[in-house]
């Protein structure tokens, strides 16, 4: 179901059995100059105005490149940060103004996978000690105790249960990721947020953790929010994709959509760039090269901030912001000259 | 006619046949408490001038530690480095360091993948240039400096009158690793070695770097070796592939025999762990079991044992106790496995069957006839 939202602006996505539903969020990081008084003298605006939903069992890629905003907007939606405006509902309810305090119960149903699987890690507690950490922070107390569920995680995980006392320093990177997500799935969430959770392993070891994430979503009805600027794995492991630049939502649509025909310039033009792992294709392969580099967030262009790259762009596009609008069902665009359907045959 | 005018004759008759660049047996290991770490062992590959060679393979495989060994940067007094590298018909691992040192930046020159670290944070963009220039060529401060700035615009850098005067960190990614790239061309060097050189960098600034060193390449007929774990980098640079594991060389072969003929169970694992863009999503990744060896304790026989899931095919504990040789299979394609080609065939065909053929949207496009 579509609805123009009530401001009448961006068009969205509206689902009734959403699990998660973010609506205009926005997230500014104050700009304060030098001196005693700290006074304000402009804002970073990292995510504006964006608005999506997912439903359960569902994963919503976030693509863009760095500085887009991303990683931002995944930790505004855990609530790690907090909103500057919008709304964030987690099954019908608003959180968007919970504290900390208030937001620990929430805690069990979402959770986060980080990128870094060196650094999300405390080095000096034991494997067991990191995935028992959820349960005693909520209270839980498992019918076989907590030592015996964090070791049917391990497993489940492809870690070894015999491991329970080791330290993450023993471990490979890849190794450390399934830790990671053994606590993240430790008190069954609905809703994971993974930012960036392959990009710092081998190419081999990348695979064994997306076929692990996706298993765990078959078997728990997982909801992943996945971060990533990796555009094979985001359309390999996502049912929707949101394209993001500087800030803002370019596109959403369906994965296989984003890739066969790419409605928005800088959509095109990300997808055209990925080099294709087949030499013949590769050949064949129409390249759009975008010229320049991404203006600052801290003064974006007037109207689209994409047009100081795009190579259709035109006055209006300086004069107007343009809007999330439905170009095709399920398909959104915030362009004023969309691209025409089906670019790519399939 | 002196000793010195015979050899240089013989290299000008030579050059014609001899590659620009041949690595021969080439090994380096480091003694540590722990033991030797053979880091690399006993690789061999050659690359004419203006073509390009892809050295595949994940952390620990050995392919950083054969292009520091090819520039002469692997520290001699922590590590043992025999075999042979040849520049032009020039031995460089007996030679001595001074002798590469004059080499290095001039005929041969290297990119790294992080041009933060590698590019010095106290001096100007223009300052290291134009260093750069003056130890290899006898010109004036101005006269590099201008220079700098030519090379800079070469590399697509606006406004390079501006930049020279920019320290590294007022440039963004994509800048700092045009600036490198730009360093590394000061000098015209005939054998570019990219080590990773887009990993760090977006998408399309990777696909502004790339372009670049195609273009750069067709003008002045550079060859490169190209350091990547990126198998569509590979597909969009490379004429030939060295795929490594372990510290030693698994396949080698043309582009189009490690992507549509590959032999190497290793090869299929990496081609079957990548997500591609263009085929149907829902098709499973089919990733490589276990983790990378460690180059200290390596598997007697072939380093790919413990992750194989084909050892139990060929007769016998061969796959334990055998080293596999890297032998032939066509002129230019050679494979270290101790499975029949017949076999290797058909469990390519059955695991990648798909893939093997080109894809449909390329015909017209060379590597049809070969099939």
């Amino acid at each position: 179901m579509t609805v123009v939202d009530e401001s009448g602006t961006n068009q969205v996505l509206r689902r009734e059995d959403a699990l998660l539903r973010v609506d205009r969020v926005q997230k500014y990081f104050p700009i304060t100059g030098g001196g005693v008084l700290k006074r304000k003298v402009g804002d970073v605006r990292a995510v504006e105005e964006i608005s999506f939903d997912i439903v359960p069992g569902e994963t919503l890629g976030i693509v863009g490149e760095s500085g887009c905003g991303k990683s931002t907007a995944g930790r505004t939606i855990m609530k790690l940060l907090d909103p500057t405006g919008g709304k964030i509902e987690f099954e019908g309810r608003d959180i968007t103004e919970l504290d900390r305090r208030a937001m620990v119960p929430l805690r069990r149903e979402m959770q986060m996978i980080f990128q870094d699987p060196y650094s999300a890690l405390n080095p000096r507690h034991t494997v067991g000690g990191i995935i028992s950490a959820p349960f005693k922070v909520q209270g839980v107390k498992p019918a076989r105790g907590i030592q015996a569920e964090v070791q049917d995680l391990m497993a489940r995980v492809g870690l070894n249960p015999e491991h329970f006392n080791r330290y993450p320093n023993e471990f490979s990177g890849g190794q450390r990721q399934r830790i990671g997500i053994a606590r993240a799935i430790a008190l069954r969430p609905k809703l994971i947020v993974c930012d960036e959770p392959v990009s710092a392993l081998d190419v081999s070891i990348q695979a064994q953790v997306v076929n692990l994430l996706e298993d765990l979503q078959d078997e728990f009805q997982l909801a992943y929010v996945f971060i990533a600027h990796d555009l094979s794995v985001v359309r390999h492991i996502s049912d929707r994709i949101a394209v993001m630049y500087l800030g803002r939502i370019m596109e959403i649509a369906d994965a296989e959509k984003i890739y066969s025909s790419p409605r928005h310039p800088y959509t095109h033009a990300l997808t055209s760039a990925v080099p294709l792992p087949d030499p013949n294709a590769e050949r064949a392969r129409e390249r759009i090269l975008l010229k320049g580099d991404l203006p600052s967030p801290i003064n974006p262009p007037s109207g689209c901030v994409f047009r100081t790259r795009c190579p259709k762009a035109q006055q209006r596009c300086a004069d107007e912001i343009p809007l999330l609008r439905e170009l095709a069902p399920g398909h959104y665009g915030a362009c004023h000259f969309p691209e025409e359907k089906h670019l790519i045959p399939v | 006619m002196s000793a010195a005018e015979t050899t240089t004759a013989e290299r000008v008759a030579d050059r014609g046949t001899d590659p620009f660049l041949k690595v021969e047996d080439l090994r380096v290991l480091f003694p540590t408490e722990d033991g030797v770490v053979s880091a690399v062992d006993g690789v061999s590959f050659s690359v004419q001038k203006g073509k390009t060679l892809a050295i595949v393979g994940e952390s620990g495989s050995g392919k950083s530690v054969t292009s520091q060994a090819i520039m002469g940067l692997v520290n001699r007094k922590t590590a043992t480095m025999t075999g042979e590298v040849r520049l032009d018909g020039e031995e460089l691992v007996s030679a001595r360091p001074e002798q590469v040192r004059s080499l290095r930046g001039k005929r041969m020159a290297m990119i790294f993948q992080d041009p933060l670290s590698s590019l010095h944070p106290f001096y100007t963009v223009g300052k290291q240039l134009s260093e750069a220039i003056r130890v290899h060529q006898n010109v004036s401060k101005a006269a590099a400096l201008k220079q700098s700035m030519e090379m800079l615009a070469r590399v697509g850098i606006p406004s390079p009158e501006r930049r020279i005067k920019d320290y590294p960190h007022n440039l963004s990614g994509g800048m700092r690793q045009r600036v490198m790239i730009a360093m590394a061309l000061l000098n015209d060097p005939e054998l570019l070695i990219a080590d990773e050189p887009t990993t760090a960098l977006d998408v399309t600034v990777q696909a502004q770097i790339l372009d670049l060193l195609r273009d750069l390449q067709k003008e002045f007929g550079t060859a490169i070796v190209l350091i990547t774990h990126d198998l569509g980098v590979v597909a969009d640079m490379a004429d030939d592939v060295v795929v490594m594991y372990g510290g030693r060389i698994v396949e080698r072969g043309g582009i189009d025999d490690i992507y549509y003929r590959p032999e190497m169970p290793y090869t299929w694992g990496l081609l079957g762990s990548v997500p591609r863009m263009d085929v149907n999503r829902s098709e499973r990744l089919e990733p490589i079991p276990g983790q990378p060896p460690s180059l200290i304790r390596l598997p007697t026989g072939c380093v790919f044992r413990p992750r194989c899931p084909y050892h139990e095919l060929v007769p016998g504990d061969r796959c334990d106790t055998e080293r596999p040789e890297l032998l032939p299979v066509s002129p230019d394609h050679a494979v270290r496995c101790h499975l029949e080609p017949a076999q290797r065939r058909e469990i390519a065909l059955e695991r990648l069957g798909a893939h093997l053929e080109p894809a449909p949207d390329a015909v017209g496009t060379t590597g049809m006839e070969d099939k």
